[in-house]
């Protein structure tokens, strides 16, 4: 049966240098419940490796968890990875590792923090997740939906580190999923500043706590899982989005 | 001033050219942010920057721009280098840090112009 979904598809968790860390697994799941979040996008700088942990404590309260990240492109073009398994995710964590150059420094940019899904510490990434990776926009888009994943463009309105801030206009030839938009602009001005080439989301790009669900797309599925908000943002088969 | 002879003062690799190399150049802008390029260039300029990206040929015609210094040595990406020679934008390669660059363009082009 079709029904609306409340969902926030951008948020940290504590393994962001930048990321609050209380930003643990359960602590995230039980606010995303508390707000009427159905489905949530965990995307980390770079890295899923705290997908696992997100994906058990969603189900305990009832959240679907969407393993992503949000990979820094060559350009420094923010792009959101979403996908059903965390296979998946971890396949895409793999080629940003591979073209992802050097090292994390606390002082500097914050810890890196893995955890399990009940908030234990299982270790810190070494590797500099805030730095950019030097595959090209293109290819971490077509990358992303080898691997069945839907790619979006982050904070298009932001100009740091989005699409439209870095490349000053979005490329012809880029195969997005959709436009995302941060809280500090609403969906209806989104729509007049960006037309009507691609679908546009918005969501909180949390990394705190206080933060999830700051801003959220509704979207009318069956469920909440990859291939049904893909139909949700083509608008076939009765799925849609809800605004 | 024109293109090529800044190209040629200056030991710029020209990776495609055209005939926008005679035209003049009327100062020079240094940013790695299109959004602000599309903003604040001005016609005539030349754009001093390290993004490779295909859509800098777009924001040079746009904008009018005399041409695209690469800085650093760095390689376009082949749909850039297509795209500038479909469109005729002179993009050029220089080894120099964009500080570097930067400052001897102004020189050259004197004070007060840039």
């Amino acid at each position: 049966m079709l029904r609306v979904f409340k969902a926030d598809l951008h948020v940290h968790t504590c393994l962001s240098p930048c990321g609050d860390l209380e930003m643990a697994p359960e602590r995230i799941a039980l606010e995303a419940r508390r707000r009427d979040i159905s489905i949530l996008g965990i995307c980390d700088h770079n890295t899923a490796e705290n997908t696992p942990a997100l994906l058990r404590a969603g189900e305990r309260n009832g959240v679907s968890v969407l393993p992503g990240l949000e990979v820094t492109s060559q350009e420094e073009v923010h792009i959101l990875a979403l996908f059903d398994r965390v296979e998946s995710a971890l396949e895409m964590q793999k080629t940003v590792y591979d073209h992802l150059p050097g090292e994390n420094d606390e002082d500097a940019f914050g810890p890196q923090v893995v955890v399990n899904d009940r908030g234990e510490v299982l270790g810190f990434n070494p590797r500099l997740l805030i730095g950019a990776t030097t595959l090209p926009l293109g290819d971490v888009v077509r990358r992303i939906h080898e691997l069945d994943g839907l790619a979006i463009a982050a904070h298009v309105d932001r100009e740091s580190y989005s699409l439209i801030g870095q490349l000053g206009l979005i490329p012809d030839d880029l195969d997005l999923d959709a436009l995302e938009v941060s809280p500090r602009t609403t969906l209806a001005e989104a729509r007049s500043r960006y037309g009507n080439r691609f679908p546009l989301t918005t969501a909180s790009d949390a990394h705190f706590l206080r933060d999830i669900g700051a801003a959220v797309t509704e979207f009318v599925l069956e469920d909440g899982t990859v291939p049904e908000i893909r139909l949700a943002l083509e608008g076939r088969d009765g799925r849609r989005l809800g605004h | 001033m024109t293109v090529e002879e800044i190209a040629r003062s200056l030991d710029l690799t020209v990776l495609s050219g055209g005939p926008r190399l005679s035209q003049p150049v009327a100062g020079g802008y240094a940013s790695d942010l299109l959004s602000d390029v599309m903003a604040n260039s001005r016609e005539g300029d030349i754009w001093i920057t390290l993004q490779t990206h295909q859509n800098i040929i777009a924001v040079a015609k746009l904008k009018n721009l005399s041409a695209v210094v690469l800085v650093n040595s760095r390689t376009p990406d082949p749909e850039t280098l297509q795209k500038a020679e479909q469109e005729g934008i002179v993009l050029c390669r220089t080894a120099d840090p964009a500080f570097v660059f930067s400052g001897r363009l102004y020189e050259l082009l004197g004070r007060g112009k840039g």
